[in-house]
């Protein structure tokens, strides 16, 4: 068994939680840089300029890119070789949190209960996902999600018959709704496959793939359909700002997984131009 | 086409200003979001006086994060501003003339800015940092404890933002 102390677990949260929200990861940056070269609305060529000039600012003077400095959502697998010690490992992460937010000047976003709504004043809970991997490392990933984008956010349970035609117009019809109120150009993680709640998650972790990395794709139709529904939403003209052009995704990521003989299961999680996520192993 | 505008807002000004215009704010606007929405319609079915004044003024859609020592503010930019839609028109009845936000707005807020001759404004979402550099003064005014949420007074300088509905109902989305 390889130990390790769960104050380096915390040390590495909170530092992630203030990179990612002061600092966009590089994979984005060069999607930002492509698209203004890529764009053709004049307007939307001058708003992209501006999200440049914002991560420059943000980067040099170590501010939040955004003000919704997210709900944060981390993805943690543990090695199954690894043995936590010197305390309870979901305390470990939510401090590294709430001292991340406290120290690097985050907002906190977060209320007790979707109901009563109180303010916990320091942006816990995260929100967690656990998996338990082979080996003796573990990786964390950091997600901190703006809720602009979530509101806009989807699931269908398709059925089989919808197919895959289904799944481009449950899509198309996501990213229509969502306009301007998910701050494009957006990053579109989808999930299909599973059931409910598994697709729903599937989706959110198409969001943190880092797009300077190849992805080994199960099946070849899955980048076929990232490639086309990409080409078919900048094809709808929201642009960026909402306000016309032909950047409004950066990109379509897709995720999929087994699924019941009765389902068709399609999540669409929107995010917006400020895709945050940051892995470090451990 | 560029426009300069200082607050309070005057209704010949509102005129000019169409759709798709880019604008530069000067003065003072304030913020309040989705808490602060909740708390002044509350204060207004209890017959409360609110605490700001409306009549000319803009409301920016805000919550930002905090100022580190020397700043005037943290990141700045604007929120979704359809969650507001339910007490907009309310308040815009009661003067307010301009907002900031980004996104869509409902029929209800497009129908009391034409009645009433306002303009919502988007700014460029997710511009926090850059947006942040506009605003020279900022300071807590009401429901401080709503935190983030809190009402605040910003003296704005040269704010950019682009009119989406103008007062004749134009709508750029």
């Amino acid at each position: 068994m390889r130990e390790v102390d769960i104050s380096e677990i915390t040390k590495e949260i909170k530092e992630m939680c203030i990179q990612a929200n002061y600092v966009l990861s590089s994979d984005m940056q060069t999607k930002l840089e492509d698209a203004v070269q890529k764009e053709e609305s004049s307007l939307g060529i001058k708003i992209l300029k501006q999200l440049e000039e914002n991560l420059k600012i943000a980067e040099s003077e170590q501010i939040p890119i955004c003000q919704d400095t997210g709900m944060t959502v981390i993805f943690i697998k543990i090695g199954q070789e690894v043995h936590i010690i010197n305390g309870d490992l979901e305390e470990g992460i939510q401090k590294g949190v709430r001292e991340g937010y406290q120290e690097g000047y985050l907002r906190k976003s977060v209320v007790n209960d979707p109901i009563l709504r109180e303010n916990t004043k320091d942006n816990t809970p995260a929100v967690i996902h656990y998996e338990i991997i082979k080996g003796d490392k573990i990786e964390i990933t950091v997600a901190p999600k703006g809720f602009g984008s979530e509101n806009m956010s989807r699931i269908f349970m398709l059925k089989p018959a919808d197919g895959i035609e289904g799944v481009k117009e449950a899509v198309l019809t996501s990213v229509r709704e969502a306009g301007p109120n998910a701050c494009p150009p957006m990053v579109i993680g989808v999930g299909i496959g599973g059931t409910f709640e598994k697709c729903a998650l599937l989706a959110k972790k198409a969001l943190t793939r880092d797009l300077n990395k190849s992805f080994s794709y199960p099946y070849p139709y899955i980048k076929e359909l990232e490639e086309e529904l990409l080409k078919k939403i900048n094809e709808l003209g929201i642009g960026p700002g909402g306000l016309g052009g032909t950047q409004t995704a950066f990109a379509v990521n897709i995720e999929t997984y087994p699924t019941h003989i009765a389902g068709l299961p399609v999540a669409v999680n929107i995010c917006c131009h400020v895709n945050r996520h940051i892995t470090r192993i451990i | 086409m560029d426009k300069y505008i200082h607050t309070p807002l005057k209704e010949e000004e509102i005129a000019e200003l169409k759709a798709g215009d880019f604008v530069f704010i000067t003065g003072t606007i304030y913020t309040a979001r989705d808490a602060a929405h909740k708390r002044m319609y509350e204060a207004l079915r209890k017959k409360e006086e609110l605490p700001i004044e409306l009549k000319n003024n803009i409301i920016y859609y805000m919550g930002p994060s905090p100022a580190k020592e020397g700043q005037v503010i943290g990141s700045a930019g604007p929120t979704t501003s359809s969650r507001m839609d339910k007490y907009t028109p309310e308040l815009i009845d009661l003067g307010l003339k301009g907002m900031i936000g980004k996104g869509r707005r409902s029929d209800q807020v497009r129908e009391a800015i034409i009645k009433r001759k306002a303009v919502y404004f988007a700014a460029i979402g997710g511009a926090g940092a850059l947006l942040s550099k506009c605003i020279i003064s900022s300071q807590v005014i009401a429901y401080e404890d709503l935190g983030t949420e809190a009402i605040r007074k910003l003296e704005v300088k040269n704010f950019p933002v682009i009119v989406v509905i103008d007062s004749e109902g134009n709508n750029l989305y």
